[in-house]
């Protein structure tokens, strides 16, 4: 499902179109101020589709920041001033004209801390598709649902109780269901905000075996603090050290030779 | 290592003080805590006791004959000065027959009249009837009149203290529950006098209100919360909301009387205005309530919702409100509950006139509960003073009622996440 978006900047999009054949989201000179404070400068940072790709950094370091931009959820945080271009597919999604909603209908987001909505694990999921009008009756209603939980892995967990409110399942369950609800608008790109610093071993596992599959259908962009996570599940990774993105590359590549004495050390684990 | 024995020594010694400390500060707590209950059942038993009088009244049984000249005259206070005639045959003279007429409340009369409208068929015929006593001989039976006061001294005379113990001896008085308090409205004798009137005058007075206060300041809560700009001028705004909760309410009366009946010659002393009053003193409590309702939904609840791309309304709307409606209710209830308490604001509308009749609509004229108090609380008579207790404890039951309503709502709503 391919929505086109909106755009005045057409012209800019042919000049970059053999850039942009498989970079699904491209940034370029991205620049993040929270008031006058400066969170990020000169973002350049291409992201392949169906890939994962890991943001990692100290904290503070503007990854989160960084990953937020790209479906605009920043747009609700006061004082906070975007520059420069984000594209996706080619299109850059801070230019006029761009609708907000269906931006986020594209590119879906998963948070640090499980949040689902106080309502039955149906409706959690059921929610994007009804207010995007996505289906036309229960039955095709029915079947997002079931498709979208068991690519989240968590259909056999929770088939026999789906009017339970979501709130309660175990938080590794419960961010299973985020990433469900997210996936079942159906969008291009997913970004994951640090989705497994609130759980234990085995439902990180759980999760990163789930992130594994979803890349087959969904391009991946994901903060993670845990390096040896960021090495398990990328195929790219972009290291950020106080608001600039110091490095990018193959994961293998970054971890095994940096090019940055930063990098270098934040991986051995002498900063961070 | 002998540092480390005297550190310890050190905080050994301490101990004691700080649990001490600790114990004090919890007395301290406990007693704050009894004095304000005993306050409170001070207060209470005081309206209790002073009250609970008045929900009895003194009848007096009397045979009447139900003639049809009184009937078709529609004499029925003279059937029932007749039939007081009859029982005290004694009493011959002009001025004691007057002084006799007045063991009965006037009335009396409304109750044969009632009681003739139920059944017909009663007319011609002879009965013995519960009538309600004057006030005077009321409070008398209560006690509340010493009989070894001097005669001069007290409200009755010897003559009707000597009428009253014939009929107790005969055992032709006596208290019956005093069912006009509820069923009646106001009244100049304190035996006819009802608190109904002046309760439907809340009602319809609150009902203007809810209808008023809540959807608008839900509405402002919403936008000054969720939608509304940081600037100075929302600033300005919630500044401005604050101060007016402060306001004293008789502000408010003032306003009323200046805008509504002098400007938009609404009727004076309808409930419509009286609303329209508590709903100006009300919003900025449902507002404040409100906001902080909307604020205590978790943001992450907000996220959730805007990152599988709901737009800000539908965000507020279906997740948000649903949240806060609880605590929004609540709010609401208990600004209610202060407005059911108001009294300076309805004075100056007029909402004070003393109204017989019981409303029966918004633009009828009417008073409040809490007016009739004040206004039974300023009446001479001591059993007013009696039923100026009793109307406190109906509205004390109304105010205990609508905040245990609210905290039900709150629990019957409350979701966790």
């Amino acid at each position: 499902m391919n929505l086109p978006i909106q755009t005045q900047m057409s012209n800019q999009t042919s000049t970059g179109a053999a850039n942009h054949s498989n970079h699904k989201v491209t940034v370029r000179n991205v620049n993040v101020f929270y008031g006058d404070k400066k969170a990020l400068e000169n973002v350049r940072l291409d992201i392949p589709a169906q890939q994962v790709t890991a943001l990692i950094g100290p904290s503070g370091c503007g990854k989160s920041t960084f990953l937020r931009c790209i479906n605009r959820m920043n747009d609700v945080v006061d004082g906070c001033r975007v520059e420069g271009e984000i594209k996706l597919d080619g299109e850059d999604i801070y230019a006029r004209g761009v609708d907000v909603v269906h931006l986020r209908a594209r590119v879906g987001i998963v948070f640090q801390k499980p949040n689902p909505f106080p309502k039955s694990i149906y409706d959690n999921v059921a929610y994007g598709p009804k207010i995007h009008g996505l289906v036309s009756n229960r039955t095709e209603m029915d079947e997002i649902v079931m498709t979208s939980l068991e690519k989240a892995g968590l259909l056999a967990e929770v088939q026999d109780r789906l009017e339970a409110p979501g709130t309660s399942l175990s938080g590794g369950q419960q961010q299973r269901l985020c990433i469900a609800r997210a996936i079942a608008v159906q969008p291009e790109v997913i970004l994951m905000d640090e989705p497994c610093s609130a759980l234990d071993p085995i439902a990180t596992a759980r999760i990163e075996e789930l992130i594994d599959e979803l890349k087959e259908n969904f391009t991946i962009i994901m903060v993670t603090h845990s390096m040896q996570q960021a090495a398990r599940v990328s195929q790219k990774t972009a290291f950020f050290h106080m608001g600039e993105l110091v490095e990018q590359g193959d994961t293998t590549e970054i971890f095994t030779r940096p090019k940055d004495e930063r990098t270098q050390a934040y991986i051995t684990g002498r900063i961070g | 290592m002998n540092n480390q024995s005297t550190n310890s020594e050190r905080i050994q010694a301490g101990l004691k003080k700080r649990y001490r400390a600790e114990k004090r500060f919890q007395y301290y707590g406990i007693a704050a805590i009894a004095i304000a209950i005993a306050f409170l059942l001070i207060m209470f038993a005081a309206i209790g006791i002073r009250g609970v009088g008045a929900f009895q009244q003194t009848h007096i049984a009397l045979t009447v004959t139900l003639d049809e000249a009184h009937v078709q005259d529609n004499d029925w206070q003279g059937i029932v000065k007749a039939s007081m005639r009859n029982t005290f045959p004694e009493v011959t003279s002009r001025r004691d027959k007057k002084l006799l007429y007045k063991v009965m409340s006037s009335g009396a009369g409304f109750d044969l009249q009632a009681l003739v409208k139920e059944t017909p068929s009663l007319v011609g015929q002879t009965k013995t009837v519960w009538l309600p006593s004057s006030d005077d001989i009321d409070m008398l039976m209560k006690g509340s009149i010493d009989r070894t006061v001097a005669e001069d001294d007290r409200r009755v005379s010897d003559k009707e203290i000597a009428w009253v113990d014939q009929l107790i001896d005969k055992d032709a008085i006596e208290l019956q529950f005093n069912k006009r308090f509820f069923t009646g409205g106001d009244s100049r004798e304190p035996e006819l006098a009802g608190v109904l009137g002046s309760i439907m005058g809340s009602f319809y007075s609150l009902l203007v209100c809810f209808l008023l206060s809540f959807p608008l300041g839900i509405m402002a809560a919403m936008y000054l919360e969720e939608f509304a700009p940081k600037n100075k001028w929302t600033d300005m705004v919630e500044v401005n909301i604050n101060n007016l909760a402060a306001v004293p309410s008789i502000v408010y009366g003032l306003l009323g009387m200046a805008l509504f009946l002098n400007l938009f010659i609404l009727p004076r002393s309808a409930p419509l205005v009286g609303g329209m009053v508590l709903a100006l003193m009300t919003l900025p409590t449902i507002i404040i309530a409100a906001r902080a309702a909307m604020r205590a939904v978790p943001p992450s609840i907000r996220e959730a919702a805007l990152g599988i791309g709901a737009s800000p309304v539908q965000t507020v709307l279906h997740h948000v409100l649903p949240l806060a409606l609880p605590g929004m209710l609540t709010g609401t209830i208990l600004g209610m509950a202060r407005a059911l308490g108001e009294t300076a604001p309805l004075l100056m509308i007029g909402m004070v006139a003393f109204i017989v009749d019981i409303p029966t609509g918004i633009m009828d004229s009417a008073t409040a509960l809490p007016v009739q108090i004040f206004l039974w609380a300023d009446s001479p008579e001591r059993a007013f003073s009696e039923r100026t207790s009793a109307a406190i404890i109906v509205l004390l039951v109304f105010l205990i009622t609508m905040n245990l309503g609210a905290t039900l709502l709150r629990k019957m709503f409350e979701r966790r996440w």
